[in-house]
């Protein structure tokens, strides 16, 4: 049957804007905290699912999400973060930063959002670029080898944003 | 709610077009809702929208794109080249099922 011969309108159809927008989201991660690693992640992961170009940038602290040996075990701490709503004396007690790390680990678990490393798997797989900073790794002694393999290369500041002319930008 | 009839099929939509009835669809509905956005439907495309139909049966919400790569054991890089640019969206509207909610 085609539309033309029925007496109704178009059929009403969700606008999925097909058509190339060109939009391009840059995100800047510049810490190594477990709850200031989820946000850019969270938003990176959102953007490819609109079918949005976008680029990670792994800069100072935030180095730490892609660092093979760190990228498994960031923390979270109460120390600094009055967020959290608890005395900031107890923050520096033994044992509390690795507490709030559980509870917040858990919290993120239940909600079936990914620890860092399946969720850098994911945005990779969703067509996401992956960055590091040339000048961190310098500081840090580090080569391409001691990365997350997804890492497309490690990059100086303006060749960052030179691929990411035009793009909507964060920094976080 | 609007009404839209689609290749002679009559279903009530949302405001932006997703079907509100689970029980208004049925397998040939979904082929004419993939054509409607420019897919036609392979095995592999079947697979996926099986599962958000069964899923949401379970569930009562649809399932997130993470949710069909976990749960529903297809890659997530499978699921953009099925439904290119925006899977989570599409493969919900094929399936005759709000948009997922969920962030991640």
């Amino acid at each position: 049957m085609t539309t033309t011969t029925t007496p109704q309108a178009a059929p009403f159809v969700p606008s999925f804007d097909d058509v190339q927008t060109g939009r391009t989201l840059a995100i800047i991660c510049s810490k190594g905290t477990l709850d200031m690693a989820y946000p850019g992640l969270i938003l990176a992961n959102a953007a490819l699912g609109e079918g949005v170009e976008t680029h990670l940038f792994f800069t100072f602290w935030g180095l730490d999400m892609i660092n093979k040996k760190t990228m498994g075990d960031l923390q979270m701490t109460m120390l600094g973060n009055t967020a959290t709503h608890m005395p900031q004396g107890l923050g520096g007690l033994p044992g509390m930063t690795a507490m709030a790390t559980s509870r917040m680990k858990k919290s993120i678990a239940e909600l079936d959002v990914p620890e860092i490393p399946d969720f850098l798997e994911q945005i990779v797989a969703s067509g996401g670029h992956l960055w590091a900073c040339r000048m961190s790794a310098d500081m840090n002694h580090l080569t391409k080898d001691d990365l997350y393999d997804d890492v497309e290369a490690i990059i100086s500041a303006s060749d960052f944003i030179d691929k990411t002319e035009g793009a909507q930008l964060l920094f976080i | 709610m609007p009404v839209t009839t689609i290749d002679g099929h009559q279903i009530t939509v949302d405001t932006e077009g997703f079907m509100t009835d689970y029980a208004e669809w049925d397998e040939p509905l979904g082929a004419s809702l993939a054509a409607q956005i420019g897919i036609a439907l392979s095995d592999q495309h079947w697979e996926a929208i099986r599962f958000l139909r069964k899923d949401f049966a379970v569930k009562g919400e649809t399932p997130t794109l993470r949710r069909v790569s976990v749960v529903g054991a297809i890659p997530t890089k499978t699921l953009f080249q099925l439904f290119p640019q925006k899977p989570a969206k599409k493969m919900a509207y094929i399936a005759g099922l709000p948009k997922p909610h969920g962030c991640v």
